[in-house]
């Protein structure tokens, strides 16, 4: 039990050091989170509160960015449970993108006429 | 390479597109710079997978897209609140699945190693899995509850702790065995999870939870950057995440309440309602005609609106009103706490969609002073925002809230459907002050009537 749970720990230092992953994730991915959650907290401060409700349709359409795992997913032949659930999976954040960014757009020129 | 230069150029379209909203002027630039993103973001995915598959995928993304675009044009900007919410719940399910995907096909996202999936990948995975089931449901209840079909029941809370435990310990299992039944096992308790997490909450905490549902959404959209290594996706949750973060915040602190009361504790509420709704007492009850005697005379109005004009639509007919009373010299300003309405900003978007112009419109720091030299208060379907209470009563649950002193102006005219008491559940000492006036019925129906009555 105790091997392992060390040999558990090993591997998990492991991945977070050695930069195993092929382009992300691991300790560089979390310096990059990290990051971005400091470059997000100064962009929203900044943002007025006039504008809450376009920030939050606005970043519900960005997050549906999630849309490139699907595309990973659906995009190959191999699996095809994997090839199902990412055609889903891009079809509901394709709802999203469309959708959130017209709101947005919808929301903004309303603020925009009086001007 | 070139794909990464890609993902990078995405990431640094979004941090534009949320730094655009700083100003209104510049809002819309960031919108189609949000929009410019995705498009480079779904060219680098399509290009990194090498894939035939072009159809299969462009497919996927018109109908979606088609929906998306129909349900965005059709739903009013009343219904605001539910449609961010429904969306919510998409970018959670979509989480799920592809996480789902990644459990099964490993080698697809380059997580497999001859031994298994890498350890720190079956966390990341479960957790990606976690924060989208809870987004998924949480967002799927809210929906329902701000639609109004689902009204809520209160869940105690050692289930929610039983939960949340089971969660952290199926994650570990899940990373040591790799094993897929605990997979399934722990995306099912997260969905249980984010049910019994968002059920309770009252529909005065809305704006609480639509925000936070906004940032779990970010946070799932990271965990599944984490799992399959991609930048962009960890860079645009986090930005999301923070978003939303902040955004509960400063609800919260409309509030005066912790996140913790807000999801823990809201059967606060209903123990103080039993209380205050003893009896009823005398208020003065005034006809519309009274009220346009009283605008016309005034030479200052701050017209407070809350959840009750969304409902009636009240705002143009407020707007007409109001560039009535601009017309004969008398200044309309409009007063807007951080939590009226049932997400934040929707009481901004409403006046900006009866073309209300933009600097008429004051957030509570900027106008709170004014209210002792303003003639009249015009309140329309707010009450705890403006209920004294919040000042004087330490016993009642909304007690510390920052409100809009509206007690403060010569006369407050009080638009309300019903005598009923806000969504708080507490009685309102205003609606019984020596110069309220209370004008019962539909708010669109009486400020109509109300500008009627100026007429002739």
């Amino acid at each position: 039990m105790e091997c392992s749970f060390r040999s558990f720990v090993d591997s998990f230092f492991w991945n977070l050091g050695a930069g195993e992953h092929a382009s992300g994730g691991g300790i560089y991915g979390v310096t990059v989170f990290v990051l971005a959650c400091f470059i997000g907290y100064y962009l929203v401060w900044s943002v007025t509160p006039a504008l809450h409700a376009p920030l939050i349709s606005v970043t519900n359409a960005i997050s549906s960015v999630i849309i490139v795992g699907a595309i990973f997913a659906a995009a190959q032949c191999f699996y095809g449970q994997a090839r199902i659930f990412g055609f889903a999976a891009i079809l509901l954040t394709a709802i999203n993108i469309f959708g959130g960014f017209t709101i947005t757009h919808r929301m903004l020129s309303m603020f925009h006429r009086k001007k | 390479m070139m794909v990464d230069v890609l993902y990078l150029t995405a990431a640094v379209c979004f941090i534009f597109a949320l730094g655009g909203l700083s100003r209104a002027e510049s809002a819309q630039r960031g919108n189609l710079c949000g929009i410019f993103g995705m498009a480079i973001a779904c060219v680098a995915a399509y290009l990194s997978v090498n894939s035939a598959d072009f159809w299969f995928i462009l497919i996927a993304i018109v109908m979606g897209g088609g929906i998306g675009v129909f349900i965005a044009r059709a739903v009013s900007m009343t219904a605001l609140p539910q449609m961010v919410a429904g969306f919510h719940s998409l970018v959670g399910l979509a989480a799920v699945l592809i996480s789902f995907s990644a459990c099964f096909a490993p080698e697809l996202f380059r997580i497999s190693t001859p031994s298994g999936i890498k350890v720190l990948s079956l966390l990341e995975m479960g957790l990606g899995s976690t924060i989208g089931s809870v987004t998924f449901i949480g967002s799927l209840i809210a929906f329902l509850k701000l639609q109004g079909i689902y009204k809520g029941h209160s869940i105690p809370l050692p289930l929610n702790a039983f939960f949340a435990s089971s969660i952290c310990c199926l994650l570990f299992y899940f990373t040591v065995t790799e094993s897929e039944e605990a997979f399934l096992l722990l995306t099912m308790i997260s969905l249980l999870f984010g049910a019994t997490l968002i059920m309770p909450v009252g529909g005065a905490d809305m704006p609480v939870v639509v925000s936070m549902l906004n940032s779990y959404s970010g946070w799932a959209t990271s965990g599944i950057g984490f799992t399959i290594g991609n930048h962009l996706l960890i860079i645009t949750g986090a930005l999301v995440g923070s978003s939303g973060a902040i955004l509960s915040y400063i609800m919260c602190r409309g509030m005066n309440r912790s996140l913790w009361s807000v999801i823990f504790a809201p059967e606060q509420a209903k123990a103080n309602d039993a209380v205050a709704s003893g009896g009823t007492r005398a208020f003065k009850s005034g006809a519309p005609e009274d009220a346009a005697f009283i605008l016309k005379n005034a030479n200052s109005v701050i017209v407070v609106p809350g959840y009750g004009m969304a409902t009636s639509k009240a705002q143009y007919a407020l707007k007409e009103l109001g560039d009535m009373l601009k017309k004969d010299g008398i200044s309309v300003k409009y007063a807007i706490h951080p939590v009226a309405g049932r997400m934040p900003g929707h009481m901004n978007v409403l006046l900006a969609e009866a073309d209300v112009r933009y600097d008429d419109v004051f957030e509570l720091e900027e106008i709170n002073r004014d209210f002792s030299s303003c003639d009249v208060a015009y309140v329309v379907g707010a009450n705890d925002v403006v209920n004294p209470a919040a000042k004087n009563d330490p016993s009642c649950s909304i007690y510390g809230m920052p409100i809009l002193e509206a007690e403060k102006a010569k006369i407050i005219l009080f638009l309300k459907r019903s005598m009923g008491t806000g969504y708080a559940g507490i009685d309102n000492e205003l609606f019984y002050a020596s110069n309220t006036m209370v004008l019962l019925g539909d708010a669109k129906k009486t400020t109509e009537d109300i500008i009627k009555a100026m007429r002739e």
